[in-house]
């Protein structure tokens, strides 16, 4: 696309130019609203907040390497039915990705909605973004997160949440605006591009200075793309080689307490009711006794391995890898690590890939006369 | 092959050709080995994958599903879905050590009653080569 803008910053740092582009995004009279990480407090979790005043944008921070949720959900919540305004949602990529899984699945819509991508060099999950905070203030928190990024990496042994590390989506896919941090010199200026007609025309009309094109992004994007793709492999492999039979798999997922927060912080497992909350699974205690009899014992709560390999089923083709899974998880079960290995070998299965295009259909919502015949046995 | 072992079929069949067909292999009086245990279904695309996972871990060695051939489904296209979904799970449960072979599809005809018992006794002898699912034996899944 033709424009890419560019965001100066000034002696206030990268967090106050990039409010203030917000603020500016705002008077634009075709938008409603912007929705994007607001740290409503000093030093709590910055959380999506749907700004309708530009005032209120003070305390926004969409550089925070906090990710409490994947706001997908919350996106497909704003934009489930028409309310005749348009608002921007500022989205990761992951987010974005998931968000369009979701719009296939009819539960968000792409009508009223700019979407506004940002670069992403990954985040810290929660607790660890908790403890990264200290005692800092958190837009400072930010400013110095991203500097130690760009300085060769964490200090202090923190390391990004485990999904991250073997994220090899880095940049957005699908936005209408792209915000571009890979490569840019957080101390001058951070570029923007136009990635849609809509995004075009409102970028457009702000009245930015121009950016003059350069392969800063591109050569850094491809360096983090390299690192992500090996790391991603070597974990794959490593929990291929840990969950290879049904009881390796038991024992992986040992820790499992069948509290489903992964599918509650899952932006891809949409359903209203989960088939694991309703009575099917409202078992008598004979029942339980008779389970218990029949093997000579019995692991409480039952139905854990049942639990994960139907959630597999249900969303891995469309897992984007976002890791809220992990994030949930009460226990520290290696989450997102397994959901990916077995997404990975479904979504090859259909030769889908997840979030990247509106045309492609989900694998389970449509099928061909003529396909997968090697799936279907025939007498020799 | 191990001969002591007799392993466990659930098999989902549909009710307007497999079914049938097992209805006429029984009554034409042909010999089948007696491991399956047959759940009538109205359709194999009604055939929910979380069956075919509880099945494997309550106890079944393996699961076979068979409805009506392409272009002949009583629902126009059940058949088809029921693919996309054998497709999942093997995908799914071969990540786990579960072999492809443990989950069958296939497509009989109301009139294949012969075809249904040599699916059958295929499957069975199949399954006495790969031995029982370790899921027998495992009390935390």
């Amino acid at each position: 696309m033709a424009t890419t803008a560019r965001i100066q910053i000034d002696g206030q740092g990268p967090v106050v130019a990039l409010q203030g582009f917000f603020r500016r995004l705002l008077e634009d009279e075709s938008l409603s609203g912007v929705m994007l990480p607001v740290h409503l407090f000093r030093h709590g979790m910055p959380m999506p907040t749907l700004v309708t005043r530009p005032d209120q944008l003070d305390r926004a921070d969409p550089l925070a390497p906090a990710f409490p949720m994947n706001s997908a959900k919350l996106v497909s919540r704003l934009t489930r039915g028409a309310t005749g305004e348009r608002i921007a949602v500022v989205m990761r990529p992951c987010e974005i990705r998931a968000f369009i899984e979701l719009v296939k699945l009819n539960q968000g819509s792409l009508e009223e909605v700019i979407l506004i991508g940002m670069d992403c060099p990954g985040a810290f999950d929660n607790a660890h973004y908790k403890e990264f905070l200290g005692d800092r203030e958190g837009m400072a928190a930010s400013v110095q997160f991203h500097a130690s990024l760009s300085n060769g990496g964490l200090a202090g042994g923190f390391e990004l949440a485990p999904a991250c590390r073997v994220c090899e989506y880095p940049s957005p896919h699908g936005a209408d605006m792209v915000i571009g941090l890979h490569g840019a010199d957080l101390g001058s200026a951070i570029p923007v591009m136009a990635t849609s007609a809509r995004g075009e025309a409102l970028l457009g009309a702000m009245g930015l200075p121009e950016e003059s094109p350069d392969d800063r992004r591109e050569k850094a994007l491809a360096a983090l793309t390299a690192t992500r793709v090996q790391a991603r492999d070597a974990m794959m492999e490593q929990v291929s080689a840990r969950t290879g039979t049904l009881e390796q798999l038991a024992e992986y997922l040992s820790g499992c307490v069948n509290c489903y927060n992964c599918r509650v912080a899952c932006p891809v497992c949409y359903c209203k009711e989960c088939v694991f909350n309703t009575d099917v699974f409202e078992h008598k205690p004979w029942q339980y006794l008779g389970w218990a009899k029949r093997k000579g014992s019995l692991k409480l709560p039952t139905d854990t391995v049942f639990y994960h390999l139907t959630r597999m089923a249900h969303m891995s083709t469309a897992c984007v890898g976002c890791g809220q899974c992990s994030n949930a998880c009460p226990n520290g079960v290696e989450v997102v690590e397994l959901f990916r290995t077995v997404a990975a070998r479904t979504q090859a299965g259909f030769d889908y890939l997840p979030g990247l295009s509106l045309d492609q259909a989900p694998p389970l919502t449509v099928f061909k006369e003529d396909e997968f015949q090697d799936t279907v046995s025939h007498l020799a | 092959m191990n001969q002591d072992f007799e392993p466990a079929i659930l098999a989902f069949v549909c009710n307007w050709c497999t079914y049938t067909a097992a209805d006429l292999a029984g009554t034409s009086r042909m010999t089948q080995q007696p491991n399956v245990r047959l759940v009538r279904m109205m359709c194999t695309g009604m055939v929910d994958p979380k069956y075919v996972i509880k099945s494997l871990l309550s106890g079944a060695d393996g699961v076979l599903i068979s409805g009506c051939h392409p272009g002949d489904c009583h629902y126009q296209n059940g058949n088809y879905k029921a693919r996309r979904r054998v497709r999942l799970l093997n995908e799914i449960l071969s990540q786990f050590g579960i072999d492809r072979r443990r989950v069958r599809l296939t497509w009989v005809g109301a009139s294949e009653g012969q075809e249904f018992a040599a699916t059958v006794n295929n499957f069975i002898n199949d399954l006495r080569e790969l031995g029982p699912l370790d899921s027998r034996g495992l009390a935390a899944l």
